[in-house]
């Protein structure tokens, strides 16, 4: 293996770790506070992905209503970042409170929550398939392509803004959940909920601001993925969803820093085993690795076993 | 007017009635003590004001405010903080940090604050931290702030929960049997701190405890609870003598 190829493995698999890091997040920010494997949240990445679609495409004239101007890139990059991340996190929060919060203020098993979440990550599905049609759509250039070559590397500015944004996105993530009131009220609610509200903290307006930040992840997630991968299909959210969800117990779910490194080991792990093995191969040895992972450390890299008490 | 009333509450488990006709006035500065034997519904009233059940009958009022049908977080803010029976502190945080996110309704730095990293969140963040140091302070338990609570001995531990309940300013602290677990100089201390608390903090103290050495130390009335009603009202005195209580609870424990 020369040192070429290695690098340009190691630049693939950090984008494609950075998707599934982002994801994985929202994961596992929702299974802190609510203790629930959100299963639509594979699809509300779909949605992020599908709105920054429409958004982008309507900012670079190429849609069918049309603005009377042209857009410089500086002002479609951000806007549409924005209003995707913004639109995807009332997705998420309508989904919480249309069909999480009314189980959960009755009573409802955790089971029952779970599979309203599966149902609902379908419904988002099936509502794409049924609006939009089976067709795939073309994501927008939303900035030229630059591919820079040095030796026998090349790379493209969109995997560096892609690994970069997805760092500096993180680390803000990182910084709230460490530091700030939300943050602390997260952790407080994931270590022991019922002291929360005998504090004065909302338990509902925390979960409502953790799908904020779960979908808003997820969306950008949508956008940087749209734009390195440009074709979206109605499904793509699950397919990519599973994976993330998979990072995300790989890396201990409920752990923020678990659902980050889990992103990266199963990107690494897909990546380098295409490299070297023929592509049908690569799932099947990712998760054959993960699995060992798993069955060496059942509470994943950064867990802690949980109490199951209240 | 006072401080709380809770007027014919009644509670119902399944089919099991828990409170039963339960009655109440605290007046401001107040020591009040709820005792009776395990299972006798003492928890579920504080859980009732708390607003962690809803009630079936009856109705409290607190400072004014109808307590039926508010949410815990609302409740907690009009002014009762509470303890709990098995100490509730969050194990995995430091003991700053569990009585900073006491502070959370206190703190009014938004979103695009925390985004920006504003001079407004600084500000707060050590607002927040120094009133907590210095709460800590007068509960002598700055040794301690950087701890996790689950490493500190239980006395600690309960001076820190009765520390971070009092960070909203509460008027009424409800104690759920606080000196459980406790050896006899802890029990001591506890003692003291409360009478401390109630006088340092003009709070109104309402006390669960089935350490008798508590109750009779320091409560001014004591009411006793058994199957869900009050079978006995009074001062420490007329409780250690009524029979009825003796037969119900206390049995040979008070001689």
């Amino acid at each position: 293996m020369t040192l070429d190829f290695f690098i340009q493995n190691f630049i693939n698999a950090m984008q494609w770790g950075s998707f599934l890091a982002l994801i994985a997040v929202g994961y596992t920010l929702v299974y802190g506070v609510l203790l629930l494997i959100n299963f639509a949240h594979g699809d509300i990445f779909m949605v992020g992905a599908y709105t920054g679609y429409f958004i982008g495409t309507f900012l670079t004239n190429n849609f069918e209503i049309k603005l009377p101007f042209d857009l410089p890139g500086w002002v479609v990059i951000p806007v549409t970042i924005v209003a995707t991340m913004f639109i995807t996190a009332l997705v998420g929060v309508a989904i919480e409170r249309i069909a999480y919060r009314p189980l959960r203020n009755r009573g409802a098993h955790r089971l029952y929550l779970v599979i309203t979440a599966l149902m609902f990550g379908l419904l988002l599905e099936y509502g794409n398939l049924a609006l939009l049609g089976a067709s795939d759509r073309q994501f927008p250039n939303l900035f030229d392509k630059i591919i820079y070559s040095i030796g026998g590397i090349t790379v493209t500015n969109i995997k560096i803004y892609v690994i970069l944004l997805s760092f500096l996105i993180m680390g803000i993530l990182w910084w709230i959940v460490q530091k700030t009131r939300w943050g602390m009220a997260m952790r407080a609610i994931s270590y022991d909920r019922l002291a929360v509200p005998l504090m004065g903290i909302s338990v509902d307006q925390i979960i409502l601001f953790t799908f904020v930040l779960g979908s808003s992840m997820a969306a950008l997630a949508g956008i940087m993925y749209g734009t390195a991968f440009p074709i979206l299909r109605f499904n793509m959210g699950m397919l990519v969803g599973w994976q993330a969800f998979i990072a995300a117990v790989v890396g201990g779910i409920g752990s923020i820093r678990g659902a980050m490194v889990g992103g990266y080991i199963l990107g690494f792990t897909q990546i380098f085993v295409a490299a070297f093995l023929p592509s049908t191969y690569r799932d099947l040895i990712a998760f054959v690795v993960l699995l060992l992972i798993l069955a060496i450390k059942p509470t994943g890299l950064f867990g802690v076993p949980r109490r199951t008490k209240v | 007017m006072p401080l709380l009333k809770v007027d014919k509450l009644t509670h119902y488990f399944g089919g099991l009635r828990s409170v039963d006709n339960f009655n109440l006035e605290l007046s401001e500065n107040e020591l009040v003590g709820l005792i009776g034997p395990n299972g006798a519904g003492k928890s579920t009233v504080f859980n009732l004001v708390c607003g962690l059940y809803r009630p079936s009958e009856g109705s409290i009022t607190f400072n004014g405010h109808n307590l039926i049908g508010r949410y815990p977080h609302q409740i907690t803010s009009l002014g009762i903080g509470r303890t709990f029976q098995n100490i509730r502190l969050w194990n995995e945080l430091s003991v700053i940090d569990n009585l900073r996110i006491a502070h959370f309704s206190q703190i009014d730095y938004k979103l695009l604050d925390s985004l920006f990293f504003t001079g407004r969140l600084v500000r707060d963040e050590q607002k927040v931290t120094q009133e907590a140091m210095d709460l800590l302070d007068k509960f002598n338990l700055v040794p301690y702030v950087n701890e996790l609570p689950r490493n500190l001995p239980y006395g600690i531990q309960r001076r820190v929960e009765i520390c971070r309940a009092l960070v909203m300013k509460p008027s009424l602290l409800l104690l759920d049997e606080p000196a459980a677990g406790m050896n006899q100089g802890e029990i001591g201390e506890l003692i003291n701190l409360v009478r401390w608390v109630k006088d340092e903090f003009k709070v109104t103290v309402w006390i669960i405890e089935h350490q008798m050495r508590v109750i009779m130390n320091i409560c001014e009335r004591i009411q006793v609870l058994d199957f869900g009603s009050i079978i006995a009202e009074g001062t420490p005195k007329e409780i250690r003598d009524n029979p009825l209580v003796i037969k119900a609870y206390l049995g040979e424990e008070v001689t």
